[in-house]
């Protein structure tokens, strides 16, 4: 497949025969989340086609949303399987476009199926509408007759049939979403099935291509000058003996300076032959002091939430507990690093992005380059792990531009040492809490303060009458300059593992307190029937024996909501006194996401959690000093590894009445604290800093 | 210094006229276009560029194209045969033993280099022998299932 070639313009699908779906900006923009609204570009009038029926019976389907390895290529094509009743074969999706697909802020919060399943569904449903009105004058019978399976309609009483197909051929028929009835889930075939991932073949085989595999006649690979921390200028700069390499060019535009070649690694041996004099990085705090600086560099506390009178429930209370939980920055670390080919001809720009955020960055190509938006295309490729690092895609722009320069189409794959470096970090914090338990060993007081890593389900959901929920500063921007020395953003569940470490870890200290089993007294304070139903859940598959902590067992748990997920982690670590290393033995995870459209898919998505989140909890935090990011690569940057693997059990709970929540990001939000609670029941003191390194727990156990 | 090198990859010889200092793995990716073979760290601490060196699992982002010299070399475009699967590849594959799939390809080729050298693995033996194989979307649970059935799958005769 020529890349060039890969895909349909515009144009091309508007004036193909067929069935075309259309559906209104109003109805898109509810799938969006509306804090980042304001990013939009004026939409198009002219065009947001979902789906299209062709006259060979292939449905496409055209999304802004992408393929990171969560499975959405699959679960959305299964939604849309679903309710236009065609095989799951059938359906092709063509996802992050901007050429072909609708205007989509980007692939995160878990929002694909959350949000965008129901516009999806209901795209089907109104094709499927349309086309049996088609079959009823075709077959001359009642609409309400007629069956269909696998895109072929029937009439059963005179047994004839017809194809989606043949009802389409050499027709253009277009139409707008509107109101068709939705499947109920009793009669669901695809939904809550589990079939092969629609990525798997080209995975397996080595033919998936991801940005940096494109090959285009004539392409450079370029490598670039880079500063040896942040806020470094250059001062000097001798590329002589780098412009001596046979093929290599050179390109200086201002501060980008970069050598490209024809193979990569002749580039690279080219870049270390630049002699370059850089001036002193500021200075900034490090990764000790950076949770002062925090507290002092923070903008003002905002309220997020607050009921009852905090007055009160000091007075009801006969222990009060605060304590400060911190974490540092956590890099995303996806397997492949940022990724870019760029084409630029004349006036035209295509770039070929490994990125969560196609259309925004069509815009900041666009302006890079000052080439109005429509001369920009941004095909998303497969993407190598996101995780929210490729929210921002520097990358891409830096492949654009250098391509305008060079004349000729151009690769930028960032090393490893540019991936720490110019990662979008998951924000150091700070988190206060202050709690009251009153004569009856109940929660009336819960004061939670959180800095640096922002607001998103910091508010309590045990039932406290008193309490009040702030924050300052955050993941999403908006912050002081220098509060955060480095780019901070959405990292997996972003604000979430913070706050849930801090809750978590707080209410089991209260329950450690008052010498009670530490779900019992979660279930105490619980009055919501799902959350009380995933912990139970994940008790009952994990044999929670109800003991107070510490009892030396070494098992911790941990609640939450994600954006209306529930989730409850259980997990069970053996801590080696001598030297502070924690293996986790096993971790049960039950989940209510409401209706699970692939199970396999949200197990993938629990596992996959679980596993990242041991290194968070563990071993993940950046070091730096000075501007400078002391994390280069795997060796001091430690990921978990096989070696690292618990006994993983996932319990999904059906739930298909409600809608469905997502499920990339609620599975790691517990690991923090549910590790955290367990440390602590094996060894009796507890951690209030992440991640927990062997260091740290031989420095616990030191002072305890 | 150019000089030309002779190997076999992938079954077939094939002969290039470069620096054989050049790693095997930008050869591949660049000078061969084959993309399979990934980059992740390009220091030896990922596998995602593992490739098959004469039986031998190895990292080509650490080894030079001159040190292949007359020896067969396997790549994840070469595992499958006539269209078919290799039994390693069909077990990612039923298992989902992936998810961005951009370890994948070293994955497979790691755990094929293990089962020629030990088809009885035990999970044990094949937890250890993948550590140093990393996955950041926590893919191992299944990727360990999915060796184990290749095992049982090629004892019984699937094996090539
Ligand atoms: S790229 Fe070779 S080991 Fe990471
Ligand atoms: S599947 Fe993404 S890194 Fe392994």
């Amino acid at each position: 497949m020529k890349p060039e070639a890969s895909q349909l313009t515009r144009r091309d699908i508007l004036a193909a025969p067929g069935l075309l779906i259309l559906i209104p900006l109003e109805e898109l923009l509810g799938t969006q989340e509306p804090a980042r609204l304001p990013q939009r570009p004026a939409y198009p009038e002219d065009f947001n086609a979902y789906l299209r029926i062709a006259p060979d019976g292939r449905v496409t389907c055209y999304v802004g949303k992408v393929e990171l390895g969560q499975g959405a290529m699959t679960a959305l094509a299964q939604l849309l399987a679903e309710e236009l009743d065609v095989a799951l074969d059938a359906v092709t999706m063509v996802m992050g476009d901007t050429e072909s697909c609708p205007w989509d802020m980007g692939t995160f919060g878990s929002l694909s199926v959350r949000q965008f399943g129901p516009v999806l569904r209901a795209a089907g449903a109104r094709a499927r509408a349309v086309l049996l009105e088609m079959a009823a004058e075709r077959l001359n019978a009642p609409a309400g007759k007629l069956e269909v399976s696998e895109g072929v309609v029937r009439d059963p009483v005179s047994g004839r049939r017809i194809s989606y197909g043949e009802l389409v051929q050499g027709k253009r028929i277009e139409r707008r979403l509107d109101q068709a009835p939705l499947k109920t889930p009793g009669s669901f075939r695809v939904i809550g099935r589990s079939p092969q991932r629609k990525d798997a073949l080209e995975k397996v085989t080595g033919r998936a291509r991801y940005a940096g595999d494109i090959r285009l006649p004539g392409m450079l690979h370029a490598r670039i000058l880079r500063p040896p921390a942040h806020g470094a200028r250059l001062e000097r700069v001798d590329t002589s003996a780098a412009e001596k390499v046979p093929g290599v060019r050179l390109i200086r535009d201002g501060e980008l300076i970069a050598v490209l070649h024809e193979q990569r690694d002749v580039a690279e041996r080219a870049l270390g032959m630049i002699r370059a004099e850089w001036g002193r990085a500021p200075e900034t705090p490090d990764p000790e002091t950076i949770f002062e600086h925090l507290l002092r560099t923070a903008p003002p506390l905002r309220g997020v939430h607050e009921a009852g009178s905090l007055e009160e429930g000091a007075r009801l209370s006969k222990d009060i507990v605060e304590a400060r939980y911190l974490n540092g920055y956590v890099a995303h670390a996806a397997l492949e690093t940022h990724s870019a080919t760029a084409h630029v001809e004349g006036d035209k720009a295509t770039v070929w992005a490994g990125t969560q955020t196609p259309f925004p960055l069509r815009q900041q190509v666009a302006q890079a380059l000052g080439l109005p938006q429509q001369n920009v295309r941004i095909i998303t490729t497969y993407v190598g792990g996101g995780f929210g690092g490729k929210s921002a895609s520097r990358q891409a722009i830096e492949a654009a531009r250098l391509s305008k320069l060079a004349g000729r189409p151009v690769q930028v794959v960032w090393d490893r040492s540019e991936e720490f470096f110019f990662d979008t970090f998951r924000p150091a914090a700070v988190v206060r809490v202050r709690a009251g338990l009153d004569g009856a060993g109940r929660m009336v007081l819960w004061e939670f303060d959180v800095y640096g890593a922002g607001d998103r389900e910091a508010r309590q959901f045990y039932d406290i009458p008193h309490q009040r929920t702030r924050s300052a500063g955050g993941w999403s921007g908006g912050n002081p300059p220098g509060m955060h020395p480095f780019a901070v953003g959405p990292w997996r569940a972003p604000s979430v593992n913070t706050n849930t470490f801090a809750r978590e870890s707080h209410v089991d200290t209260l329950a450690s307190r008052l010498r009670v089993d530490p779900v019992e007294f979660r279930l105490r304070h619980l009055s919501d029937p799902r959350m009380r139903r995933v912990l139970e859940a994940a008790a009952a598959r994990f044999g929670w024996k109800p003991a107070p902590a510490p009892s030396g067992r070494g098992v911790g748990v941990s609640c939450a909501l994600y954006l209306g997920t529930y989730v409850a982690v259980m997990a069970e670590v053996a801590v080696d006194k001598a030297t502070g290393r924690v293996q986790v033995r096993r971790v049960v995870c039950a989940q209510d996401q409401g209706l699970v459209v692939n199970p396999d898919g949200s197990r993938q998505q629990i596992e996959g959690g679980i596993m990242m989140g041991l290194g968070y909890a563990l071993t993940e935090e950046v070091r730096f000093r000075g501007g400078h990011v002391l994390d280069h690569n795997f060796d001091t940057y430690a990921i978990p590894r096989f070696s690292w693997m618990p006994r993983i059990e996932a319990v999904l709970l059906d739930n298909p009445e409600a809608p469905a929540s997502g499920c990339g990001e609620p599975p790691i939000v517990n690991m923090g604290a549910a590790l955290a609670n367990a440390v602590h029941d094996a060894l009796g003191v507890r951690l209030l800093r992440l991640p927990m390194t062997p260091e740290r727990i031989r420095e616990a156990l030191r002072k305890a | 210094m150019q000089s030309t090198i002779s190997f076999r990859l992938n079954g077939k010889p094939i002969q290039i006229r470069t620096d054989p200092d050049r790693s095997l793995l930008w050869v591949l990716r660049c000078d061969l276009g084959l993309t399979g073979t990934k980059f992740g760290c390009g220091a030896g601490l990922c596998g995602a560029c593992t490739v098959v060196v004469e039986k031998e699992a190895v990292r080509a982002c650490a080894t030079s194209v001159g040190s292949v010299r007359n020896k067969q070399v396997l790549t994840i475009e070469g595992l499958s045969r006539n269209g078919r699967l290799h039994p390693i590849q069909q077990a990612f594959l039923e298992q989902h033993a992936f998810q961005c799939g951009f370890c994948t390809p070293g994955m497979i080729m790691n755990a094929y280099a293990l089962l020629l050298r030990n088809p009885q693995a035990t999970r044990e033996e094949i937890i250890r022998a993948m550590d140093d194989n990393l996955c950041r979307c926590g893919s191992h649970p299944r990727i360990v299932e999915a060796i184990e059935q290749a095992a049982r799958t090629m004892r019984a005769g699937g094996a090539r």
